[in-house]
């Protein structure tokens, strides 16, 4: 097929009801500050990773709420946990620590060798 | 003798305007087309963002109006209204005619009717419900999907009829973001099994203590709010209620079975207002509410001299916007009968 330069299309659509939330609980209940995110994007633009790579907390925080994991494990590699998304946080949340916890979650996470 | 003010409309505006005015000393007629008065508080259980029982707003306002003489007709539509040379004449549907020297028309608001949405299956799939059918299910205290279970996972769609061409409504109700997140929060304290979300456009907490409502909702409730607009549900075989919504967030469509789908109505003008507009020539516009003659120095004033309005006939208010508003309107008909 590939020859042929046929190919099938993985769907691009979120199935919430079958996606793995784990991480997503497993931050909520560490810190319940993730909850409060109202995904304005501030810790993004702020972000010095995320003027020079294609790196989005706002992004990535979404796709852990939503269970879409894969892509999140190697975005998160790139985060330098300088903090500064936190002072410019309008809802308080800890991002920082939402990244370290991701990184736990994921280690500690059978289904995701790391 | 005193003058004689008629009051068309015994829900929350015209209550609060009926009860002053009799309290200025003035003759006041309240025509309601219901049965009992108190309009919208009827249906609703608690209020926001305090979530005070709606039967004490109710006491105060029905207080305010017996204790002030206030005539009360029920049961009354109108027929007619004409101003003829200083006063009017409005002839209701059992024949009588009131002669009055001002109006007060306090006609409120209808809820969009949500089967009008027919790409979210109300009336037609069993476990699409709205927030005024949720508000029956807190006042009875239990809140079920339509086979008698707990639902479990419950969705709630903002902005239905509201900011939406299609349904004809360009205008925001303004105050179904807050009634979605009040409802989510009854809903995870009375079932704290449930997962809850919410699918918004925009979340607009614009009034005193909302947003710090909004986010006790996410952080004390857990409440997911996820930032899109339904386009359709479905049914299953087992009748849950499948949603597809884009997650504009995540940039990504996604879909979500549910066990309940709460459909949150926007404000309409009234059809007993649409008809009134009609009989008396009074003007409405683009977004069908009665049109006050300016809308910062004259929102209770009509077309029409010696006829004002009150409340949400103009345009989506809240209870506490409502009672300023019918407060106005009472000055400005003190006014009018001064200088008239």
């Amino acid at each position: 097929m590939e020859k042929f330069g046929f190919f099938i299309s993985k769907g691009r659509q979120i199935n919430y009801d079958s996606n793995d939330r784990s991480i997503a609980e497993y931050i909520y209940e560490r810190e319940p500050s993730f909850r409060r995110c109202i995904e304005c994007g501030g810790c993004s633009a702020t972000c010095t990773t995320g003027s020079m790579t294609k790196f989005s907390l706002r992004e990535l925080h979404i796709l852990i709420k939503r269970g879409e994991n894969d892509k999140v494990m190697e975005s998160l590699k790139k985060c330098m946990l300088c903090g500064k998304c936190i002072l410019v946080c309008p809802r308080g949340v800890n991002t920082r620590n939402i990244v370290v916890l991701a990184k736990q979650a994921f280690q500690k996470s059978a289904a995701y060798a790391i | 003798m005193s003058k004689h003010v008629v009051v068309i409309g015994g829900g929350v505006a015209g209550l609060e305007a009926a009860g002053r005015l009799s309290r200025e000393g003035l003759d006041v007629s309240l025509l309601e087309k219901d049965s009992i008065t108190g309009g919208h508080l009827n249906r609703w259980f608690k209020l926001f963002p305090d979530r005070r029982d709606s039967s004490e707003v109710k006491d105060y306002l029905e207080g305010l109006t017996h204790a002030n003489n206030v005539k009360l007709f029920t049961n009354v539509t109108i027929e007619k209204l004409n101003r003829d040379k200083d006063h009017f004449s409005v002839l209701t549907n059992d024949g009588k005619e009131l002669i009055a020297d001002a109006v007060v028309v306090a006609t409120g608001f209808d809820l969009f009717k949500s089967s009008r949405k027919e790409e979210y299956g109300y009336g037609i799939y069993d476990n699409v419900i709205t927030s005024a059918d949720l508000e029956d299910m807190f006042r009875k205290g239990e809140i079920t999907a339509a086979d008698g279970t707990v639902p479990k996972k419950i969705g709630i769609v903002h902005c239905v009829g509201s900011r939406d061409e299609k349904a004809g409504n360009l205008y925001c109700s303004k105050l179904c973001c807050v009634t979605a997140v009040k409802q989510a929060i009854e809903i995870r304290e009375h079932y704290p099994e449930s997962t809850l979300f919410c699918f918004y456009m925009d979340m607009r907490m614009g009034g005193a203590y909302y947003e710090e409502m909004y986010r006790e909702a996410q952080e004390v409730w857990s409440v997911n709010f996820i930032r899109g607009k339904v386009s359709e549900a479905s049914e299953t075989i087992d009748k849950k209620v499948v949603i597809k919504v884009e997650d504009t967030l995540a940039g990504r469509p996604l879909k979500m079975t549910l066990d309940l789908l709460i459909l949150m109505a926007g404000m309409e003008m009234s059809e007993g207002g649409i008809k009134l507009a009609g009989l008396a020539g009074l003007k409405t516009g683009d977004n069908r509410f009665f049109e006050a003659t300016d809308h910062h120095f004259g929102s209770n004033k009509s077309n029409v001299e010696g006829l004002f309005y009150a409340g949400t006939c103009t345009s989506p208010m809240n209870i506490t916007e409502t009672i300023s508003h019918a407060r106005a309107a009472v000055s400005e008909v003190v006014d009018y009968l001064k200088n008239s």
